[in-house]
């Protein structure tokens, strides 16, 4: 991957526009999430109708999974790299004086992002291919919030959601905002183009947060 | 006022380097940092040890050879200025200052605080500039009004001095804010035009040749600017090299 | 005399330039790739020649003691670049920024090279704005212009207070197109430690390569000398740390005449020396002057409870203050030109009227500018009745608007808030108008080697004008040398490569190395530090702004023992095989110490009064004018230029006579 763009800032502009990506894909997994706070059902319909269409079953979530990866690699290749930029360290270094923490450390909270979708995963994507692509188990459309909620029945697994959650929220407030840096917009609207992000970058999260709890305590 | 210097000795680029510890006395909150560097200098020389080298030349915080990271910053801790401007009164009784070379890949030591700084001659040399002949008839210097926000701007882009600052403040040792200084001084000016999209597909091309970071906008290099050249340059440096790129 | 001709073409003023331009040889482009060209300094001066004749397709060289040629001395001029442009319509012309310049240096320098620099200062700019030097504009897009040192125009171009810095990263870019296309080959880090003159012709440098301790030969069919001033002779100055005359003095102790040495700037306002620590003194840009009003108390029992930190400036009443400028000169007040500003600061400091811990600084005020412009703004912002503290306010934001940056680094270094009390100022070794000796062409006496820029003893006579230093270093790099040069390589075309294999290169480099070796082998009972700082105080105190004859002899005489002494017992750590700067530091003292020596003979031998010279017993007898400077036209109006006979005091003088043709001489009076 890190072959195929060389330059610096294309692979900077490939960062922001995959995280783009994925900023959108979460306000729109949230959206439907939320749906199971205060109807189940249409949390149902809709879950159905992801899981069957066509469109998004074999050309968005393989986008998807395409960005996911790409993301998180290229995050990967890039780290390596800084690393390599700076090859003896200082002896004392005060980074904190002139960068928040979020923003020096996106490959923690990326990493545990990244943990979290394996568990993530495992939990939801995993037994769903099962049951479509492997056991061809028989439609049901009413399936999805029962199953969602078997899954928060665990406090430690609801725990561990939660914390990641808070993890994300970091990882966003540097991320999102510093994305339209990037890919160079830098006006007079920036401020509140940023205010935006940063509001995001909290009520997102929170909001999953919420869900997991509210689905928790239902039980 | 006494301190503990703990400062990086290195004897050439080969040799392996190590942080040592001078207690030094009698330093007055008139001094410049580097002037308490002469103080133990001399002080050096007196006892027959080498002196502490390092870079520094107009000591008015416009050359941009100072190339000190103290105390874990560049330049030390006070904004908007060079360690050569940087006076003791920042400091107190009993502290322990560190003094390290600006640290990059791209930047090796020479000898002890003094390193190569080389890699920013040679981005400016792939493209930061104006291929015009010096005829002494080139267009009458008013013939393109230039409007003044942009005059200004890029003004504010060209005052960069060079210094590295912001690749040693960042975690990533990166040097976008240096490249696109220079990029944006041209990008701004109508006389730039011409020669825009060779002009930053080169400088960038030089830029990740030299081996520095990659920029992950964390902002420390705007803020440890001794110019404050701002990060709305890196925004149009990306802008640039992006139009650049898909004009091929 | 005679062997001084300063080949001044023939002609009506105004014509001489495009004359002498339309008649000298050319090399054609072929040959011109056949000619190789070493430049020494890569600041405005040298930087501009170096991108132009690798322009023109000669193959160049330059050497800078830097780590980058950006990083010149050039780069800390602050005000601005005069142009006979007359963009402002206010009466500006080619002959008025000449005359001036001519007036400015009181009458020591050349009618025919002033003239030549006012008429290419026009294509400066041109040149500049096409490069993308980013100049201050109106806001109609267009260039703007500000007046400086008290002359009747607006003719200084400026980017806030970095002129200097924007001229030469656009003389540095130019460099770097001609670097990318492999014409100019940069040496960062080297020294150049001699000239190699092959059969009476300069033919290359020695050079030293301070990250290796290298020595190095670099031929060429011609060498071009562009390393600045020698103000750091007084240790305290303005100049970098590593400014210095080494470059300028080894090709005046191979055959080049040394001029004017004496003629120095010491600049009214820079901020005043703290303490024995001090390592570089800063400077206020002149512009300060045009709003601040300068003053010292008018009781000495009052200066001396300031300087005990029993009274403070802004408690003393009005009537109180003594400010002696615009009472001595009530026509230019704060605006008289440099040297006169100078002198008079320390007249009142020598009486004991200064107002630091030292007794060596002078108040610099900006009350009375933040008041009438605080009213000025209230008024047009329909606020017929302000408040004192709303015109306080006002007037200190349209103070911050046009000096921000200096009263912020004022306050950095000295920790007192401008705004509020008033500025502390004292004078500082500033600029050098002497140098090496160079005929119209910039060629100095060696064949072959030129000098430009504020190595050469250049335009400005015996004192310089605020804003003409940058000029006279653009037009020498980009306008005039690149011309001049093609005339003498013209004969070169056949010549060939120069080798270096030659006994005259042998003989240069062992000389270099048998000097190396001699600094590094003294007895070590002091520092380089040590001498350059007594070296400095003899020079401050003996030959700075006032001298006389007992004084300058007394110099001579400590000089020339504190030589001695220095390569007895001097130290330098180390080895010379490796990144050294003490030894560096320690060949350019050594050069110092024989400059100051013949710094002193020449102002000893300048019995008058002139720009930046004064000496005390030349000054007016009566009159209006009584204890001003007095000039002697009859018998010093000529250039001194010094050939060396193996010591600087036995330095033989040359005199090239002073011809004033189109400008009647006069005294300058700013009562």
């Amino acid at each position: 991957m890190g072959g195929l763009i060389k330059s610096s800032i294309a692979r900077k502009v490939a960062m922001a526009l995959s995280g783009l990506f994925l900023v959108f894909f979460l306000l729109q997994h949230f959206s439907i999430n939320f749906t199971s706070v205060f109807s189940p059902e249409t949390f149902n319909e809709l879950s159905h109708f992801m899981g069957t269409n066509p469109v998004v079953q074999f050309a968005l979530q393989p986008v998807l999974i395409f960005a996911v990866i790409f993301h998180f690699v290229m995050g990967f290749i890039l780290e390596l790299q800084n690393n390599k930029a700076r090859a003896v360290k200082y002896a004392k270094y005060n980074g904190g004086a002139n960068a928040p923490w979020v923003s020096r450390n996106m490959i923690y909270s990326g990493l545990v992002v990244l943990a979290f979708l394996g568990l993530h995963f495992y939990d939801f994507w995993v037994p769903e291919m099962v049951y479509k692509y492997v056991e061809f188990a028989p439609e049901d459309p009413t399936r999805y919030y029962s199953e969602l909620l078997h899954r928060f029945e665990s406090p430690i697994r609801t725990g561990l959601y939660v914390v990641s959650f808070v993890f994300l929220a970091l990882h966003l407030w540097h991320g999102f905002a510093s994305s339209f840096q990037s890919v160079g917009f830098n006006n007079k609207y920036s401020v509140a183009a940023t205010k935006f992000a940063k509001a995001f970058s909290i009520a997102i999260p929170l909001g999953f947060v919420v869900i997991a709890l509210v689905l928790h305590f239902n039980h | 006022m006494n301190l503990t210097l703990k400062i990086w000795r290195q004897k050439d680029a080969k040799s392996k380097g190590s942080m040592v510890n001078y207690p030094i006395s009698g330093i007055e909150d008139d001094m410049s940092f580097l002037e308490m560097m002469d103080v133990l200098n001399e002080e050096l020389i007196n006892k027959g040890e080498e002196p502490v080298v390092f870079d520094h030349d107009c000591r008015e915080g416009i050359c941009g050879s100072c190339s000190l990271q103290i105390n874990g910053q560049p330049h030390g801790p006070d904004r908007l200025i060079t360690a050569c401007q940087l006076h003791m009164r920042s400091f107190k009784d009993g502290d322990t200052i560190f003094i390290e070379p600006f640290r990059a890949k791209a930047f090796p030591v020479i000898k002890d605080l003094m390193i190569d700084r080389s890699a920013f001659d040679r981005i400016q040399q792939a493209g930061g500039y104006i291929s015009v002949n010096t005829s002494g008839n080139t267009v009458d210097a008013n013939a393109i009004p230039i409007e003044k926000e942009n005059a200004d701007d890029s003004f504010a882009a060209a005052t960069c001095i060079g210094c590295g600052a912001c690749v040693a403040a960042c975690k990533n040792a990166s040097a976008m804010l240096f490249t696109s200084a220079k990029v944006s001084q041209f990008a701004l000016l109508p006389q730039g035009q011409v020669e825009a999209t060779d002009r930053v597909m080169a400088m960038v091309n030089q830029m990740d040749e030299e081996g520095f970071g990659n920029c992950t906008n964390t902002g420390a290099c705007e803020i440890e600017c001794p110019k404050g050249i701002s990060l709305e340059n890196i925004a149009r440096m990306n802008r640039e090299y992006l139009a650049a790129s898909l004009k091929g | 005399m005679s062997i001084l001709d300063s080949k001044i073409p023939e002609g009506p003023l105004a014509d001489k330039w495009t004359k002498h331009k339309n008649e000298i040889n050319l090399v054609n482009p072929a040959n011109k790739r056949n000619i190789d060209i070493i430049v020494v300094g890569t600041g405005l001066a040298g930087g501009s020649a170096a991108a132009t004749l690798a322009e023109l397709g000669y193959n160049v060289k330059t050497f800078c003691y830097q780590d980058s040629p950006r990083r010149a001395h050039s780069i800390a001029a602050q005000g601005g670049i005069n142009a006979a442009k007359n963009y402002q319509g206010d009466g500006d012309s080619v002959y008025r920024l000449f005359y001036d310049t001519v007036k400015g240096g009181d009458y020591r320098s050349r009618e025919a090279n002033v003239h030549r620099l006012a008429e290419v200062s026009t294509n400066i700019i041109d040149q500049c704005v096409a490069q993308g030097v980013p100049f201050a504009r109106e806001y109609g897009g267009l260039l703007d212009n500000r007046s400086f040192g008290g002359v009747l125009v607006s003719r200084t171009f400026y980017a806030k207070g970095q002129t200097g810095q924007q001229l030469l990263l656009g003389a540095y870019s130019a460099m770097n197109r001609q670097i990318n296309r492999g014409k100019i080959k940069s040496h960062t880090r080297h020294e150049m430690l001699d000239i190699v003159k092959i059969d009476g012709k300069a033919r290359g440098i020695i050079a030293r390569n301070l990250v290796t301790g290298e020595i190095e030969r670099h031929s060429a069919h011609a060498v071009v000398l562009a390393s600045g001033g020698y103000g750091n002779l007084f240790y305290l100055s303005t100049y970098a740390m590593g400014s210095n005359v080494t470059a300028t003095w080894k090709a005046h102790r191979r055959g080049a005449y040394f001029a004017n040495p004496c003629y120095t700037q010491i600049h009214p306002t820079c901020i005043p020396v703290s303490g024995d620590h001090q390592s570089k003194l800063t400077l206020m840009s002149e512009s300060l002057r045009n709003d601040g009003r300068i003053w010292v108390p008018k009781r000495k029992e009052d200066a001396e409870a300031i300087r005990a930190g029993k009274l403070k400036p802004t408690q003393l009443a009005e009537e109180e203050r003594d400010y002696y400028l615009e009472r001595r000169y009530p026509a230019f007040g704060n605006l008289v030109p440099r040297d006169v500003a100078s002198r008079a600061a320390k007249e009142r400091c020598d009486a004991g009227f200064g107002v630091n811990k030292t007794g060596e600084a002078v108040y610099l005020d900006f009350a009375a500018a933040i008041q009438r412009y605080g009213t000025e703004k209230a008024y047009t912002s329909g606020n017929s009745n302000p408040t004192k503290e709303e015109v306080t306010k006002l007037g200190t934001d349209v103070v911050e608007a046009k000096y921000g940056n200096l009263f912020q680094m004022y306050e950095k270094i000295v920790d007192e808030n401008p705004y509020e009390t008033p500025m502390m100022i004292y004078p500082a070794v500033h600029y050098a108008m002497g140098g090496l000796w160079v005929d119209y062409n910039l060629q100095t006496t060696i064949p072959g080697c030129y000098a430009a820029g504020e190595a050469n003893f250049s335009d400005h006579g015996a004192n310089r004008l605020g804003a003409s230093a940058l000029m006279q270093g653009l037009a020498d790099g980009y306008f005039v040398l690149p011309y001049t040069i093609g005339d003498y390589l013209s004969n070169d075309i056949l010549t060939g490569k120069i080798p270096t294999d030659t006994p005259e290169f042998d003989e240069a480099e062992n000389q270099v190395k048998e000097h190396i070796q001699k600094l590094m082998s003294g007895s070590g009972t002091h520092s380089v530090d040590y001498y350059h700082k007594k070296l400095g105080k003899i020079m401050w105190n003996k030959c700075g702004m006032s001298r006389n004859e007992k004084e300058l002899k007394e110099a001579i005489e400590e000089i020339t023992a504190l030589r001695e002494d220095f390569w007895k017992n001097v130290k330098v750590p180390g080895t010379s095989d490796t990144m050294n700067p003490e030894l560096e530091k320690a060949g350019r003292v050594a050069d110092f110490l024989e400059l100051g020596e013949l710094f002193a003979k020449d102002a000893l031998d300048r019995r008058e009064s002139c720009g930046g010279h004064f000496r005390e017993e030349s000054v007016e007898p009566s009159g209006e004018q009584k204890g001003e400077a007095l000039r002697d036209d009859e018998n010093y109006k000529y250039v001194a230029a010094w050939e060396y006979q193996g010591v600087p005091q036995k330095a033989k003088l040359h005199k090239e006579a002073l011809v004033f043709d189109n400008i009647e001489l006069k005294t300058r009076s700013y009562k």
